[in-house]
């Protein structure tokens, strides 16, 4: 009883990222990539993520401080994660990535900056969501399998 | 990567694909070469074109190559614009993010056989090699 709850609470956990646009299909083909030799590849690989993603924006913020801006180099940074989030299907800080590199193509400071608040905001609230997330699938054990949405 | 002194191992790793994954951005490495895995399909990985050119030069060889564009020290239309001039005839897939007209045009004017945009997909990669183990 308790177990079908729990499945159920992922399931939907699951539902609710997806419909609130956290994330996109490409988190799919990575669940798609996980099996017995690889049980908890998805969650491996989304630890990754935050790893490499937390140093590039970290390295983002010391250049915005810098004087002047180096554009490239920002857009550099930026581009390198976008490229990782799209990895994992993290839509909603891709998106943010996206609206940061067209202020760097304009050399607007200002509207880096102010992206830049919003693509650590979604990376932050995207962490917190996966973490209980992957919290809650290891209760169950690597028995839930990718389901796209609409069967 | 990994051999086998039974036979029936050897055989296997002989019809085995090789690709060359090459892009800057270690989670796209990670992912694809997982996708090539998951494909049967061995992988190494080159984490930009000069790191790709030198493992031709090195005398490896591999059945396809998923390139990336942008990457730094040397991109993904050098590299490509390297290897056919030096003969190289394996299939070289252009995978990048969101590129202009021109910008793909240009990638595969240096030698692509193909493009795709990223991340590239199961269904897609599975494509791609049919064409590669049908030669």
């Amino acid at each position: 009883m308790e177990y079908s709850s729990l499945q159920r609470q992922v399931a939907y956990m699951k539902k609710r990222l997806f419909d609130q646009g956290y994330l996109d299909e490409q988190f799919y083909q990575l669940e798609e990539l996980q099996d017995e030799a690889n049980p908890n590849f998805v969650e491996e690989v989304v630890t990754l993520f935050f790893r490499d993603s937390s140093r590039l924006m970290a390295n983002i913020e010391q250049a915005l401080e810098k004087c002047p801006q180096d554009f490239h180099r920002l857009d550099s940074f930026m581009h390198q994660l976008k490229g990782s989030t799209s990895s994992i299907g993290a839509l909603r800080v891709k998106n943010e990535c996206t609206q940061f590199r067209e202020y760097c193509d304009e050399g607007n400071l200002d509207g880096c900056q102010r992206s830049f608040q919003k693509v650590k905001r979604e990376h932050a609230v995207l962490k917190q969501k996966l973490k209980a997330y992957f919290q809650l699938l290891r209760q169950i054990g690597p028995t839930e399998r990718a389901t796209p949405p609409g069967g | 990567m990994a051999t086998s002194s039974s036979s029936t191992g050897v055989d296997k790793l002989k019809n085995k694909l090789r690709a060359l994954v090459v892009d800057d951005n270690r989670m796209i490495r990670l992912y694809m070469v997982s996708l090539l895995k998951k494909a049967n399909v061995e992988a190494e990985v080159a984490e930009d074109g000069k790191a790709a050119v030198n493992c031709f030069l090195q005398g490896k060889t591999y059945d396809i190559i998923l390139m990336d564009k942008d990457m730094p020290q040397m991109d993904g239309v050098q590299a490509t614009r390297i290897l056919r001039e030096m003969g190289v005839k394996t299939k070289i897939v252009g995978v990048t993010s969101h590129s202009t007209e021109e910008e793909k045009r240009e990638f595969l004017e240096a030698g692509l056989d193909d493009f795709f945009v990223k991340p590239l997909t199961s269904p897609q990669l599975i494509e791609l090699l049919k064409d590669v183990g049908n030669k």
